[in-house]
């Protein structure tokens, strides 16, 4: 038997509210302790309990973290999807199982492994309702048996997780413990290993949603208005609890913020824009639905020209969509939000480290630009776990961008609030509160002329939108520059952008070995950067990769390169599943007139 | 500083130095007679009376003629009109950002009884520091005359047509919403809309005052419920109102059992004038019980209809610092970089919660 070492994906099937979620991070957390890269992705339905779930985790020490296509191990713990959930495993593979579970027999090249659960909890507790919820940790002991994680590595997972709750501790311990008794006896040949590597040293793992709330607390921000939607409830979430411990003063009791649950993303986005209009640095996250009702508000952003950071974790839509898997779906949506001439800033953070920075980068380019911005995560980068270096602490200062305070005003002359002073399409502004009467403007979403005065004058309408436009064409220059990696002799270019980013690094290394050598770039942010015409021009075949249906990203960038068109190709990805490397590689190779090699990925 | 000017010779001016004119707005573009207008300068008046600082003030409005209004009062305040039916938002956003800010909504009847209404609502919850005038006609006057929700059964539009549903009641709304300032008042009366305004102006949470103001050009008619004629009718006052605020050390002198007095928190006083009856504005049940009973007898009631000068408002739940949000240096909105480094640690070891997500 080959063996197959950290290099392999362990499939969890259960059922929601199961209390899986504990056993599977202790699982991941466990290889990664060891020192072996690792990733786990959660899929869920929208249910609270009941429905199935999944849970994936990728064990490979090249350091490849997108989710893969295929399955090695699949653990069995859910009636009602075992027998799809077998049929769905390869030859070779290992399927670890509660022996209560009924499903047709498998071709003899996949390994069943029965474990009698039920008779394993039996000496852990009576209570039912307990039992039910610690046998999970029996197939974390089973896995860990079988795959050669280290018990050790295990119980300190574990007690990171469960050592302020030393009942709970002990109950699963002692059923990992059962699990780890019960494969030494039952022992099996297998070939997939985890083995000691050193390649996780001082890396963190964590969710981006988690990761974006942190670096909105770093980054200041002061005012928090949302409408609970999956799945960005849990960024909001996360920064509250940030925010009540770190921001609030433990002896006055006292907070330097201010969070509003609303009553709708309406009212959470015109809390916002209030809340920057009187000089806060003002938040919000939502998903697809929430975007579509804050359209109005947005044109209102951008035509009265209000900061405000809106972030879209993007699920699949259109409508309610399958509201807990991941898409890239409302790139175009957001760029041209609202009625009338829009556009607005966007970001499009890579990875877990890029949701806590753009946190920030986020602020600072809404209120240098005074326009509404968007930050489009998505369900993938957002709840899932990944691997990551600790987030570096911020030491640039904030950007508040052209505010005229009491003392700037009495050295100008006239105030114009929407005036073009420093040509370069931003003007300044004023806060409330300021003292100097020759700051008070009159904000409005009708037409108005430099002055902020009502107008239906023609001339001054067509002025504004043109300076408008020139400021969002500046802001190319502004915005995080696309990160490329150029292969020498490549004539193929790869574009990507968000959580696609680490399938594509992974399908670029494979492609590779076909023969096919790619240079590659990230975009970080719309509106495009200049770089990004020039890589489109560049090679002789680009291939724009994302995960919606239409190629937003594509028609975006052929707007602006049309001379590029026929070069410009789509590889699409955008069945709810997080991307893999194996499509990317499919799709570009089909591209190319090549035949796609199976098992390519292994 | 710029400003304030020193006013004309011979002008009055008020405790903080500044002229009547120094309260105005630009000219107003709305018909002339329409209610609003009355209503903007009875704003101005009583503005300038309580000695509003504009830097402090900001003007919020919606969509529709009266959401137009605010351009035409305190020229030296910052203003924002937003979109329709979505001022609550927007000052709920201010007042998190700015505590110190006096928030001077102003809307209409289809910009808080239909489009607006689940925001009306929702700001009267949270209780958010804010006057919310109302400029009532019971039409939509920008989209030329059609009925809103608070158009009462059987008025008509100028065609004729009746309306056959029932009418939105702000003021029992809010009072049943907890709203621990409501009142209702008319355009034509500025003795009593006066000192209602600065009342509110006094008020810690959010006051609503709505405020029957006829639409000289579509609901000025004959069946209509909110004309001039209509409301001259069946105005009922409930009391005469006098306000004395904290900084006029005025002694009142009133013949027992004339008068009730309400003492709102920055030690101003409302003096309510007993008329027919004696209305006692802190019974709850009693505001519900006069609001259907008015209803029933066809009367527009008048005056302070609820008010409680304590009640938990939306600075008191977001337990904010003294200082403005806005104003806040990023020393202090910035924690530590040992706090990243303790979260970060939380995040190697496997010691943080776990993400969300299902399982």
């Amino acid at each position: 038997m080959k063996s197959v070492v950290n290099d392999f994906s362990i499939h969890v099937a259960t059922v929601n509210g199961s209390g899986s979620q504990t056993a599977n991070n202790v699982l991941l957390r466990s290889i990664m302790q060891m020192g072996v890269p690792v990733s786990g992705k959660n899929l869920f339905p929208s249910n609270i309990a009941g429905l199935p779930t999944w849970f994936t985790i990728r064990v490979n020490e090249d350091g490849y973290i997108a989710r893969h296509a295929r399955n090695d191990v699949l653990v069995v713990m859910n009636p009602e999807t075992a027998a799809t959930d077998v049929a769905s495993m390869g030859p070779g593979s290992l399927i670890i199982a509660n022996d209560a579970i009924k499903f047709p027999d498998v071709p003899a090249d996949r390994t069943v492994y029965r474990v009698p659960m039920a008779k394993l909890m039996e000496p852990i507790t009576n209570d039912v309702k307990l039992r039910r919820l610690v046998v999970n940790m029996i197939y974390v002991g089973i896995a860990g048996q079988l795959l050669g994680i280290e018990q050790a590595e295990v119980e300190k997972a574990l007690h990171a997780q469960l050592g302020k709750k030393p009942k709970a501790l002990a109950l699963n311990a002692a059923a990992v413990k059962a699990g780890y008794d019960f494969a030494a006896e039952n022992p099996l040949a297998i070939p997939f290993r985890v083995e000691r590597r050193d390649l996780t040293g001082g890396k963190i793992l964590i969710d981006g949603n988690t990761a974006a709330a942190l670096g909105s607390m770093f980054a200041g921000v002061t005012v928090v208005a949302w409408y609970p939607i999956t799945p960005s409830s849990s960024l909001i979430e996360a920064l509250i609890g940030y925010l009540e411990r770190y921001r609030r003063d433990e002896k006055t009791g006292k907070a330097t913020f201010a969070v509003v649950q609303a009553e709708d993303e309406i009212a959470a986005i015109g809390n916002v824009l209030g809340a920057n209009w009187a000089g806060a640095r003002a938040m919000t996250a939502t998903s697809g639905p929430g975007i579509s009702l804050m359209a109005e508000f947005f044109g209102y952003g951008y035509y009265a020209e209000i900061p405000a950071v809106v972030w879209d974790i993007q699920r699949v839509g259109p409508s309610t969509g399958l509201p807990t898997r991941t898409m890239q779906g409302d790139l175009s949506f957001a760029w041209g939000l609202s009625h009338g001439d829009t556009s607005f800033p966007v970001l499009l953070p890579g990875s877990v480290t890029e949701c806590f920075e753009f946190a920030g980068t986020a602020f600072d380019l809404a209120e240098r630009l005074q326009s509404p911005l968007l930050v489009l995560s998505d369900l993938d980068i957002g709840m899932n776990n990944w691997m990551s270096e600790p987030f570096e602490y911020p030491t640039k200062p904030w950007d508040r961008g052209k505010v005229l305070d009491e003392a700037a005003l009495e050295k100008i002359g006239q105030f114009q609030r929407y005036g073009d002073v420093d040509g370069d399409g931003i003007p300044w502004r004023t806060l409330p509160g300021n003292r100097n009467w020759k700051g008070t403007y009159f904000t409005r979403g009708s037409g108005h002329d430099e002055l902020a005065r009502y107008t239906e004058n023609t001339e001054a309408y067509v002025r504004g939108m043109d300076r408008l436009k020139k400021k969002m064409e500046n802001a190319r220059a502004l915005m995080p520059q696309p990160e490329l990696l150029e292969t020498p002799g490549a004539d193929v270019g790869l574009i990507a952008y968000g959580s696609s980013h680490w399938a594509v690094l992974e399908a670029r290394d494979l492609l590779a070995k076909q023969g096919v050598k790619a240079s590659y770039l990230r975009v970080r942010a719309l509106p495009l950067a200049h770089s990004v015409h020039e890589f489109a021009r560049k090679y002789a075949r680009v291939y724009v990769v994302e995960q919606n249906r239409d190629g937003q990203l594509r028609e975006k960038l052929l707007t602006e390169v049309p001379d590029a068109a026929a070069r410009v190709q789509s590889v699409l990805h955008y069945d709810g599943l997080p991307i893999d490397a194996q499509s990317v590689v499919d799709g570009v190779l089909a591209h190319e007139g090549r035949t796609v090699t199976e098992g390519a990925t292994r | 500083m710029s400003a304030p000017t020193t006013p004309p010779a011979g002008q009055p001016v008020n405790r903080v130095g500044l002229s009547r004119a120094d309260y105005d707005g630009s000219k107003t573009t709305l018909c002339p007679g329409c209610g609003h207008n009355a209503i903007t300068g009875g704003i101005i008046q009583a503005a300038w009376e309580a000695g509003l600082e504009p830097h402090k003030v900001a003007k919020l409005s919606g969509i529709g003629c009266s959401s137009k209004t605010p351009a035409y009062f305190l020229g030296h305040s910052h203003g924002f009109n937003s979109v329709h039916g979505r001022m609550p938002s927007i000052a709920t956003g201010v007042s998190m950002a700015n505590r110190e800010l006096l928030l001077l909504g102003v809307s209409g009847d289809g910009d808080t009884a239909s489009i607006g209404i689940g925001q009306f609502m929702h700001m009267i919850r949270r209780n958010v520091p804010a006057i919310y005038i109302v400029e009532n006609n019971g039409v939509y006057g920008l989209t030329k005359g059609q009925f809103s929700a608070t158009a009462d059964l059987g008025s008509t539009r100028k065609s004729g047509e009746a309306n056959r549903l029932m009418p939105v009641d702000l003021c029992a709304l809010a009072i049943e919403l907890g709203c621990g300032f409501v009142a209702r008042s008319f355009s034509g009366d500025q003795k009593q809309l006066r000192p209602l305004l600065k009342a509110a102006f006094a008020h810690k949470g959010t006051a609503i005052i709505d405020v029957i103001s006829p639409c000289v050009t579509f609901a000025d008619h004959e069946g209509s419920t909110k004309s001039y004629a209509a409301v001259k009718e069946h105005d009922a006052p409930l009391h005469d109102i006098d306000y004395v605020p904290y900084f006029e050390d005025l002694s009142v002198d009133y013949e027992p059992g004339t008068t009730r007095e309400v003492d709102m928190p920055d030690g101003s006083r409302i003096f309510l004038k007993k008329l027919d009856t004696d209305y006692d504005p802190t019974d709850l049940k009693k505001a519900w019980a006069v609001i259907h009973e008015a209803r029933e007898e066809q009367k527009l009631i008048t005056g302070l209809l609820y008010v409680n000068p304590k009640t938990h408002t939306f600075h008191d739940e977001l337990r904010m610092v003294d200082a403005p949000l806005a104003t806040l240096p990023l020393e202090q909105v910035r924690p530590p970089q040992r706090v990243l480094e303790e979260v970060m640690r939380s995040f190697a070891e496997g010691s943080a919660p776990i993400g969300a997500g299902g399982g």
